[in-house]
């Protein structure tokens, strides 16, 4: 390419002159770069260098700190390298890179042994702190609750409507065609096992306390956590980020009250309905298999499925759904209130987010097992 | 408007701009020239904005011919529009600083990507660019959200010059900062384009800085160019709009 840098080495006499000429710019940087390093090994063979500017095209901040880094090097404690030919165009640029120092270090964490073991004692130590959290996101939602409570004309309906909206009608479609889904592969593979001993029917057992008591409700709260509790984390973070929670605070809001109760309450409403919703679509999906694929036709199923379940399992569904729903809630409000300024934070609580959620629902199902074990339901 | 300037930079010929059924710019036409700074004002919402977003192409437009150094956009390249794209550098208006990376990844970023030099010259570059926008090299390690409003004006223009641009764009860059601070940063523009041979197209709503920076101002109404001229031309116009910007009382106080 034309106009590339050079940088000629002439001797006069006792000392040196450096002619630099082409274009010393950004484009150029590379080349500039190899150049000047080869023309630093020069400092002290010369009494006297002098760089000479005088045939450069063009120059810019590249350019100018390189001949200054060029003329630091091959100064030395008896002579001062000098920069010559300036023109007046440029000297400005050049005074202006003469204040640059030296960069300031990066202070980089080394991967060792010893960082491996802290990074994972405090991770440990953490989770006591996220339990703490949790707990008090719990107490200061209670208490904004019981305010709302005493003072019914602060609550506000509009936004919990619409979060209901959000989190429970839109999410109709897409939970009852999952679970439908399920269903009906519980159902295939009940029969396909079954079958071998006879006990096509008792398929109808197995689907009705499973998709009640368990899956139903198990499924659903995943699928919640994954959809509004990631979403919810997301608003309050972007909020936390612009200083919205900041500014609400200070006009004398409470940001739990405002932000977080109506939230809450309908995840809270919204996780029943939609456990209520997904079991009906199980149901009805293992019924459709277990009569095209298993011939058991739609009486026998309704049949078989009065016998073989109770009320007690549709209510030990039911009553973990709201429990769920308070988890995941909270889960996702306290990681949406810790989000730090940067994107890659957003992102990180976010993921903590469901993954904990998803976490906790499924401790939760499990601590109500043994629970409605002992109570004999 | 219509005279051919061989040496206009940007050259912005009947774009028109739309969104749904509201026409924002209205077959406007823009030169800047070499080496100057333009002072692009205007009321709120007259789509100051929505020009710079269009000629940097964020924004599409519905008619219209844009160049930049005698680069038709529409009708380049990729190539030849990543190399326009080289010689630019623009500052937004919230500094748009990546938010997960220190000051110093921010203002290397773009050299890092399109230039092979070393870490050492990207870290030299990158003190030499803290100190012309008037910033001390300790705050490289500092994330933008450690900053104050000043700073991160101060390194998103560092980031914007990170590649030694012949053209930078400037959006509203004294908005938010104190009078002092502005006229600091006012004064930074001045000598950066001085000793770097800048073009600067600057949207502003700060007399101060059409006062003490702008060489030439250009004024947006109605989706056209109102007005076009130096700082006496604008207050010499009859345009109402223009009489009450630049001899209101705001405009006297500065003055003054």
């Amino acid at each position: 390419m034309s106009g590339d840098p050079t940088l000629e080495r002439i001797a006069q006499g006792e000392g040196l002159a450096l002619c630099a000429a082409g274009n010393w710019t950004a484009r150029f940087a590379p080349a500039l770069e190899r150049i000047v390093s080869d023309a630093e090994k020069l400092r002290g063979s010369r009494p006297h260098i002098f760089i000479d500017v005088s045939q450069v095209a063009s120059l810019d901040t590249f350019g100018a700190w390189l001949i200054e880094r060029l003329r630091r090097s091959l100064s030395d404690a008896s002579a001062e390298a000098e920069i010559a030919g300036l023109s007046a165009n440029y000297s400005s640029l050049v005074d202006e890179v003469r204040r640059v120092g030296p960069a300031p270090r990066v202070v980089s964490d080394r991967l060792s042994i010893t960082g491996m073991l802290e990074q994972i004692g405090r991770t440990v130590a953490g989770v006591g702190g996220t339990i703490i959290g949790l707990v008090d996101m719990l107490g200061a939602v209670l208490a904004a609750a019981g305010k709302v409570l005493i003072h019914p004309r602060s609550f506000r309906l509009t936004s919990t409507v619409h979060h209901l909206e959000q989190v429970c009608w839109r999410a109709v479609p897409i939970v009852v065609l999952i679970t439908f889904l399920i269903g009906c592969i519980i159902s295939q593979q009940g029969l396909f096992h079954f079958r071998r001993f006879g006990a096509d029917i008792f398929v109808v057992d197995m689907l009705g306390v499973l998709v009640l008591r368990e899956i139903g409700v198990l499924l659903v709260a995943i699928m919640v956590a994954g959809r509004s509790g990631s979403a919810y984390t997301a608003e309050l973070g972007s909020m936390k980020m612009r200083e919205e929670i900041d500014a609400l605070r200070t006009m004398g809001f409470d940001p739990i009250e405002v932000l977080i109760l109506p939230r809450m309450l309908a995840l809270v409403l919204a996780l029943p309905i939609l456990a209520f919703l997904g079991a009906m679509a199980a149901l009805y999906g293992g019924g459709l298999v277990a009569w095209l694929y298993g011939g058991v036709d739609p009486e026998a199923f309704l049949l078989r499925l009065r016998d073989a379940i109770s009320i007690d399992h549709f209510i030990v569904g039911m009553v973990k759904a709201p429990v769920m729903a308070a988890v995941i809630g909270i889960v996702a409000c306290v990681e949406g209130l810790a989000v730090q300024g940067s994107a890659e934070s957003l992102g990180q609580h976010t993921t903590a987010s469901v993954v904990k959620g998803i976490f906790f629902v499924i401790v939760m199902d499990g601590v109500f097992a043994i629970f409605f074990a002992s109570i004999g339901m | 408007m219509a005279e051919q300037d061989i040496d206009a930079i940007i050259r912005v010929r009947d774009i028109t701009v739309q969104f749904g059924t509201t026409r924002v710019l209205d077959g406007l036409d823009l030169d800047v020239k070499r080496g100057e700074i333009l002072g692009f004002v205007g009321p709120s919402g007259a789509g100051k904005s929505v020009l710079t977003r269009t000629i940097i192409g964020l924004v599409p437009k519905v008619s219209g011919r844009i160049e930049v150094f005698g680069v038709d956009l529409d009708a380049a390249s990729s190539a030849q529009r990543r190399a326009v794209e080289r010689r630019w550098g623009i500052l937004f208006q919230q500094g748009a600083l990546f938010s997960s990376l220190t000051v110093r990844q921010n203002i290397q970023f773009p050299a890092r990507e399109y230039l092979r030099v070393s870490q050492r010259l990207l870290d030299e570059i990158m003190v030499a660019k803290l100190v012309m926008v008037g910033l001390k090299p300790e705050v490289a390690d500092r994330y933008p959200s450690e900053l104050s409003g000043g700073m991160i004006k101060r390194v998103a223009l560092a980031r914007a010059l990170a590649l030694d641009p012949e053209l930078v764009f400037l959006d509203e860059p004294t908005s938010g900062l104190d009078p002092i601070g502005a006229g600091d940063f006012d004064e930074l523009v001045r000598t950066l384009q001085r000793t770097l041979g800048l073009t600067v197209f600057m949207v502003t709503h700060d007399l101060d800085s059409l006062y003490t920076a702008c060489d030439r101002i250009a004024v947006l109404g109605n989706g056209k160019i109102i007005a076009a001229g130096s700082i006496a031309d604008m207050k010499a116009s009859q345009h109402p709009w223009l009489q009450q910007y630049f001899n209101g009382k705001r405009a006297r106080a500065v003055v003054a």
